[in-house]
């Protein structure tokens, strides 16, 4: 009921608004109005039948869960979709040779992105199998002195950047194999596996407006590292990962690595004014909330905050129209708090109420200030409603109640 | 050929602007604004015809990108939704 009246109220504004019609809408949520030209027809239209009018979709804050593909990334894949559709391990005939050149040519790209080697390069279905690939042997091998380091480059729920080129100069000093999987990292900060020390890396396509199902590991050749395959078969990407390499996906790999490579400056400094916009937004309306993570050390585009005294669930439920997370995807079926925050000395309370903002690259300022508006506008509810809030406000010390049982 | 002139840069610019308008997903359609207008402002000073060229060759290629998207997803949100054009017949989606 809500959503139809400011709809109609957004519908009557759009008609009125002369010249082009404006990119952003009024009050932030979006008309999905597909055929934008005849704008006179639309209220009459939805006036009458409201129900079978445009229906409105959430926006999106949650990038660190997956991304949209980037149109470039699409516009370089669709050619391999439909006409170019040979398997690149075919010798002999041109559907064959296209295909691997393409698949040759995506592999130079993600290279060039991370300052590796393209025979460095193995195509995998994502970031998972490359952790995946790259620990199994070496876990396997251990000897008295040999171990491996295995470290996140880009932390998915807090945004910490790990000190990956310290980490990387002790590994090489004491002859440590160095894994790191930066599927949050690639494409957004630089990276450069030789200047880092790097010998082994994860890539996620999806993490980085690319395709879904594709990723890549970088094992380095010198000095050689060796790894075990996961899957054996046709000994396709030299033996270390059987299977056609699917070319649409690694395309899109490669597109999305080059894009990032050409947007990286631009994207940060827009994201990091956005993440500074909402932070200061949020912080200036609200008490008591705190970033999760080093302030100084940290990518702008995943911000993690914790409002005390309200249930982060709770307020995920409210913010309906926005599509966030408490905590990572890949642990959001269980209600235990994120393990991230818990290892950095949350409080229970505190991990409890988390909840990630995501900015990318598609984010706009609209989409922000509407997010740091329901954000207010919701934990001032919800606070109103918390009897601990209550008491707070009576000056009474949390920490110093006994709570008994009855 | 002769260096693109101003012209014709701000007639590229013109069009590039009005086909990004176009693309039906809200966050491509203002990403694609904001990035034209804010790749030829960085570059409105470069004087080395060259380098110029190269941008507007970049430029041209980029609005290939752009009719094509706008094309492939136009379509296809048209073929779901049925005769009526201004409706959705299901939520819409990114990608057809």
């Amino acid at each position: 009921m809500l959503l139809r009246a400011a709809w109609r109220r957004a519908a009557v504004a759009v008609t009125a608004a002369t010249g082009p019609k404006a990119a952003a809408p009024t009050r932030g949520l979006r008309l999905r109005v597909r055929d934008r030209a005849p704008q006179s027809a639309v209220p009459a239209d939805t006036a009458a039948a409201p129900e079978t009018g445009p229906v409105l979709r959430p926006l999106y804050m949650d990038v660190q869960a997956t991304t949209p593909l980037d149109p470039r990334v699409l516009d370089a894949m669709l050619p391999y979709l439909v006409n170019y559709y040979g398997n690149p391990h075919s010798r002999t005939h041109a559907y064959g040779w296209e295909s691997e050149a393409a698949m040759e040519r995506a592999r130079q790209q993600v290279a060039s992105l991370i300052g590796a080697d393209p025979r460095e390069i193995v195509f995998t279905s994502g970031a998972t199998e490359s952790n995946n690939i790259a620990i199994k042997e070496l876990e396997a091998a251990i000897q008295p002195d040999t171990s491996l380091v295995s470290v996140m480059t880009v932390n998915n729920e807090i945004g910490v950047k790990q000190p990956i080129a310290e980490i990387g100069r002790i590994c090489s000093s004491r002859k440590v194999y160095f894994h790191t999987d930066a599927a949050q990292a690639v494409g957004k900060i630089p990276l450069d596996v030789n200047d880092m020390k790097i010998d082994l890396m994860s890539i996620s396509g999806h993490k980085i407006y690319g395709p879904k199902g594709v990723g890549a590991v970088y094992i380095r050749r010198r000095p050689r590292v060796r790894v075990e395959a996961l899957q054996s078969g046709g000994g396709q990407e030299r033996g270390m990962r059987s299977g056609t390499v699917p070319t649409p996906l690694v395309v899109g790999l490669g597109a999305a690595c080059e894009v990032a490579q050409q947007e990286m400056e631009y994207d940060h400094k827009r994201i990091s004014k956005l993440a500074e916009r909402l932070i200061q937004n949020i912080m200036k309306s609200l008490p008591d909330v705190v970033m999760n993570g080093d302030p100084e050390h940290h990518y702008p585009g995943c911000i993690n905050l914790s409002f005390a005294y309200v249930e982060g669930e709770s307020l995920l439920m409210a913010l309906k129209d926005v599509a966030l997370s408490s905590g990572s995807a890949c642990t959001s079926a269980s209600l235990e708090p994120s393990y991230v925050l818990r290892a950095i000395g949350t409080d229970e309370d505190l991990a409890h109420s988390s909840i990630r903002f995501g900015i990318g690259r598609f984010t706009t300022e609209e989409e922000v200030d509407y997010t740091v508006e329901k954000c207010i506008q919701h934990v001032k509810r919800l606070r109103e409603m918390s009897p601990l809030w209550e008491m707070v406000q009576d000056g009474i010390d949390l920490k110093s109640i006994k709570w008994t049982q009855h | 050929m002769a260096a693109s002139s101003r012209a014709q840069v701000l007639d590229l610019y013109r069009t590039m602007l009005r086909e990004s308008k176009r693309f039906s997903a809200y966050n491509y359609r203002t990403y694609a604004v904001r990035r034209i207008r804010d790749a030829f402002r960085e570059n409105k000073n470069v004087k080395d015809p060259v380098e110029i060229q190269t941008l507007v060759n970049k430029a041209k290629r980029d609005l290939g990108i752009i009719r094509r998207q706008v094309a492939e997803q136009g379509t296809a949100a048209g073929r779901k939704s049925g005769s009526r054009s201004q409706s959705l017949g299901k939520p819409c989606t990114t990608w057809p």
